[in-house]
């Protein structure tokens, strides 16, 4: 499949009073058409960070994208003015956030809302774009649609809050989707359902989607491939099966070993120690080690390279190096990738409407 | 990849270090190092606090410079202009001891014998003349600034900083005795309004319930008589004076930090610590004096600090309509109203209180600013 | 929304209430009387007069009388003026107070909006700290010094302006000014603030990440949001107001209510003086009601909400 989206080396600071904070430091990757991809970590790993540079929603100052390209439709996003990336943004590339109760604007209506971008991007008149907002609202599953297009976001729920953020983001038929944790605020039965409606409308629209969560049982529902990140960089990347079944990075195992799951009755959750170094002044070596059970001293001194696992797998610890002692992930962990493998949790989509 | 790099006997488990995993990297910080330093940052701030230093040191110590008193009249030497040694060359500054004029009549003469009449009655030796416009007879067409030296024609040796008023007082020393008796009613009335409010809000939001319902209800009606009106009808029924200021700025200046207090505490007797310390036995004002005012402090201190200029102004304003300080005392209020008086011939009467009552309101107003943004927890990263 | 606006009207009442009440006691405890200006009263006159004013009947009886002349606007006879009404003297100076408010309010907020905007788009740009000095130097210094300043050297120096007196609109750029000062501030740092708190806000990033261009993210999104707070510092404001055009008039002469109150503080008029007090009073609560109930219009959320409390 053709890759729509491509990311070399992007790194994102922000210039604070104690000095720079090196948030997003060399994140590569690539999206290919109609699939998820999702972005996992701990808060402060910089994912939202490096999703919102590719829309250029960094604000400035204080952030800034000190390196990288953001390829995109033959255009490298990194280096537009603001006035050619306004084109591109909520057209091309659009972007759904965590907290739907702030993400609207409290005193306009939620149909002006939905309006603006078409008016801007498609050119169409009122009545047209007003048409078009209640098929939107139809779409996403608000009820009433032609009602209630002239409310105000505090007349709505939550999870109805959260539909309309998404036709605003879907309005133009974007050709990525962004979605920044867009469940993390929302009770959990709201949660499926929104998930539910996410992969019915990627079947409908074939928009790519890059999906950031910290929940990994959010991943195994949506995605395709996944990347994990820690401290500012992809410290593993591969399908969603790879990452399940074939975890290599110690950090992995981590998140995998303290994901809870139904099945998980015999023992209790793995926490990892510790807590994500400060992006202030990032650690020597790998940023992970001092953290890492299974840390070599070469952590200490050098950081890893991206090491090949598969074509589509790859991950970032010395672990894999030909010198490397051979590990095993922990027990617990293990016990786990095996319940995924006989579950099926991992295999995204389809099969597992419960 | 750079494999020629990598040294083998790197590869070995590397020692695991407690401590290091969970270190937190930047140094902790108590509250109020952390709010100094984010002061400290802020030049408006220190410019704001160095001012109000020196204007208070000034107010207490500069009246002892001059062998004046408050209330030493010598109308001989009414309305002396502000003279400084060292400056008398610099005329743009106006500190050069003399007093200068235009005049406008239909000839030079004319408008040199209006200067005569107007500064000393006796002879031109002590005036100056710039001819602006020679003038060709008909009205008002001659212009002629004359520099009048008061000091010379009365022989005064001494220098008047500040320049003298009306009644031959000098201004140096009722501006920074004044300044005092302002800085002092403002510094009392704050104190007060502190104190009632603090311990007004505290039970109110700490007991909840009936109490803060009642307690409400009077501070709800309380706070719609406008500050104005309790003020000036306070003022009226006590006798004039520092103690009736006070007082009338006070009886209802409490209700400002009142109801930011009962914000503070009833958002803070939820949280877990404060229901830690009810589970271990804590006295009600144990918890209430250990635990909650501490964590109002902030708060108390920036409102506070907005309190005090406010106080500053309503003083002036109350002598400058004449409710305020009687003579002969003195405040910066009295003052400018005194200055105004004489404003058109003898503007320093009026410039000198103006100055150090705008510099100290301006003082407390960046510092609090300043602390505002210090003591803010949100702003702590 | 209704049950809210009854129950404010029902506080009013109460301060309204108790304001009056003081100002009765007030009026018994404080020296002077219709007589004071009399300069001989023969015995028998003295009670003629006294019985006209109902000053002999017991103090209840006089209490419910001050209340029920209250109510119907009555708010006595100056000691001073022989015969004049107070009620009357306050509404003939109304106008030209009013009046200057009215500018000084409108001039205020518009050129501190236009302030608090630009600061707020240009944050930390020459623009932005200019804007802040003038506010906190607005905010820091009387009206009356101002007033005392620009009279001096516009006025008396530069000789660009008439120094006193109401009328022609050259005498009234000086107090308008000077008083316009003080919300002029007030509205620009409360805007500036406001502006990049919206700007910071989530619903402003879904804006831009709609791909809205920068004016109308300011103009569409961020300074309605913005200004709908401006209105609870209108209280403030309107009560910096009532306390400036007293001694800006008394500095211009002016002669509005401000001049009177003033002029009659120096004569101890007492019935002028309280008489304005509790005008002001009520002016003060009405606006300060008038600004709830508007602000519960326009804020969507307060308007719908309001009503469950």
């Amino acid at each position: 499949m053709e890759n729509i989206l491509e990311v070399n080396n992007l790194q994102v600071s922000f210039d604070t009073y104690g000095g720079e904070v090196q948030a997003v430091r060399g994140v590569s990757f690539n999206l290919k058409k109609g699939e998820t991809l999702a972005i996992v970590g701990e808060s402060g790993s910089g994912k939202s960070v490096t999703t919102r540079a590719l829309a250029r929603l960094i604000p400035s100052p204080p952030g800034r994208i000190k390196e990288g390209e953001i390829l995109f439709d033959g255009k490298d996003l990194a280096k537009l003015s603001d006035k050619q990336m306004q084109a591109i943004r909520g057209k091309d590339i659009s972007t759904i956030f965590q907290d739907p109760m702030t993400s609207l604007n409290p005193t306009m209506k939620i149909g002006t809302q939905i309006m603006e971008g078409l008016i801007k991007h498609q050119k169409m008149s009122k009545s047209q774009a007003k048409e078009r907002t209640i098929e939107l609202l139809e779409l996403v599953g608000l009820p009433n649609p032609s009602e209630r297009v002239d409310q105000y976001p505090h007349q709505f729920s939550g999870g109805q809050r959260q539909r309309i953020v998404i036709a605003i983001a879907l309005a133009c038929n974007p050709k990525i989707l962004i979605a920044d944790e867009p469940t993390t605020a929302l009770d959990v039965t709201i949660q499926a359902q929104i998930l539910e409606l996410m992969k019915d409308i990627q079947k409908k629209t074939d928009s790519s989607i890059i999906f950031i969560t910290h929940d990994l049982g959010v991943v195994a529902n949506v995605a395709d491939r996944v990347a994990v990140m820690y401290a500012g960089k992809i410290v593993e990347i591969g399908t969603a099966d790879e990452i399940f079944y074939n975890p290599k990075h110690p950090y992995t195992w981590g998140l995998i070993g303290s994901m809870p799951t139904l099945d998980n009755t015999e023992e209790s959750l793995v926490a990892i120690p510790g807590s994500p170094p400060d992006m202030l002044n990032p650690p020597k070596g790998d940023a992970f080690a001092p953290r890492n059970d299974f840390a070599l001293e070469i952590d200490r001194e050098m950081e890893p390279p991206m090491f090949k696992v598969s074509d589509t797998h790859y991950a970032a610890t010395w672990l894999l190096h030909e010198y490397a002692p051979h590990v095993e992930p922990p027990e617990a962990v293990k016990r786990r990738m095996k319940g995924f493998a006989s579950t099926g949790a991992a295999s995204n989509g389809e099969g597992d409407q419960s | 990849m750079d494999k020629e790099n990598v040294k083998k006997d790197l590869f070995v488990p590397a020692q695991k270090d407690e401590e290091k995993s969970e270190q937190i990297n930047r140094p902790s910080l108590s509250f109020w190092q952390d709010a100094w330093i984010r002061l400290r940052k802020n030049g408006g701030a220190i410019f704001g606090m160095v001012t109000l230093v020196l204007l208070t040191l000034l107010a207490i110590f500069a009246p002892m410079l001059t062998s004046h008193g408050l209330d030493d009249q010598d109308l001989g030497l009414s309305r002396m202009p502000p003279k400084v040694q060292g400056l008398e060359n610099f005329q743009w500054l106006g500190l050069d001891g003399k007093k200068s004029e235009t005049f406008e009549a239909d000839s030079v003469e004319e408008a040199k014998d209006l200067a005569l009449a107007r500064f000393s009655q006796d002879d031109f030796s002590y005036i100056e003349f710039d001819v602006k416009a020679e003038g060709d007879g008909s009205e008002d067409s001659a212009e002629v600034k004359a520099y009048y030296d008061p000091y010379a024609d009365k022989q005064v040796e001494e220098y008047f900083w500040f320049g003298t008023d009306t009644l031959g007082r000098d201004l140096f020393t009722r501006v920074w005795i004044g300044t005092r008796i302002s800085l002092m009613i403002a510094l009392i009335a704050a104190l007060i309004d502190m104190l009632v409010g603090v311990a007004y809000g505290g039970i109110s939001g700490y007991f909840g319930g009936r109490v803060d319902n009642i307690m409400q209800r009077i501070i709800e009606v309380l706070v719609g008589i406008p500050n104005l009106v309790v003020v000036i009808l306070m003022i009226m029924i006590l006798d004039p004076g520092i103690t009736a200021i006070i007082i009338a700025l006070t009886i209802t200046g409490w209700t400002g930090m009142a109801r930011i207090v009962r914000g503070q505490v009833l958002k803070l007797k939820n949280q877990e610590f404060v229901l830690a310390s009810q589970t271990l036995g804590s006295s009600n004002t144990r918890i209430l004096t250990k635990h909650l005012i501490p964590n109002t402090v902030g708060m108390i201190i920036i409102n506070t600090m907005f309190t005090i200029p406010n106080a500053i102004f309503f003083e002036a304003f109350l002598s400058f309509i004449g409710l305020g300080l009687q003579a002969p005392d003195a405040s910066l209020g009295t003052l400018i109203n005194d200055g105004f008086k004489a404003l058109q011939i003898n503007p320093h009467i009026m410039i000198f209180p103006a100055i150090v009552m705008s510099l100290i309101m301006i003082g407390f107003n960046i510092l609090a600013d300043g602390l505002r943004d210090a003591l803010d927890p949100k702003m702590r990263e | 929304m209704a049950k809210y606006i009854l129950k404010r009207i029902g506080y009013m009442l109460i301060t309204l209430f108790i304001i009056a009440t003081f100002s009765f006691i007030l009026m018994k405890m404080l020296p002077g009387s219709p007589l004071t200006a009399e300069e001989k009263v023969t015995e028998a006159q003295r009670e003629i007069i006294l019985e006209k004013y109902g000053l002999n009947d017991p103090i209840p009886v006089q209490y419910v009388r001050y209340l029920g002349n209250l109510a119907q606007g009555d708010l006595g006879v100056s000691f001073q003026m022989k015969n004049q009404s107070v009620t009357d003297i306050l509404m003939s100076r109304a106008p030209v107070s009013a009046e200057l408010g009215f500018w000084a309010l409108i001039v205020g907020t518009s050129l501190g909006m236009l302030l608090g905007l630009i600061a707020a788009i240009r944050q930390n740009s020459w623009m932005d700290y200019g804007s802040n000095i003038i506010s906190v130097i607005g905010i820091s210094i009387p009206s009356f010094i101002f007033a005392g300043l620009m009279q001096f050297y516009i006025g008396v120096e530069l000789e660009l302006l008439p120094i006193a007196f109401w009328g022609t609109p050259q005498q009234a750029i000086m107090p308008v000014i000077a008083l316009a000062i003080f919300p002029m501030a007030i509205s620009a740092r409360f805007l500036r603030t406001e502006m990049i708190e919206v700007l910071g806000s989530d619903y402003i990033v879904t804006a831009k990440a709609k791909g809205v261009s920068k004016f109308a993210i300011i103009f569409k999104h961020g300074l309605r949001n913005a200004l709908i707070p401006l209105i609870t510092v209108m209280g403030p404001m309107a009560v910096s107001l009532m306390t400036g055009t007293l001694v800006i008039e008394k500095i211009f002469s002016i002669p509005g209510i401000g001049e009177q109150f003033v002029n009659s503080v120096t004569t101890n008029d007492f019935s002028i003086i309280m008489g304005t007090t509790l005008f002001f009073a009520f002016l003060f609560i009405v606006i300060i009601l008038i600004i709830d109930i508007l602000y519960g219009i326009i804020d969507p959320r307060i308007r719908l909400a309001g009503g469950k409390d």
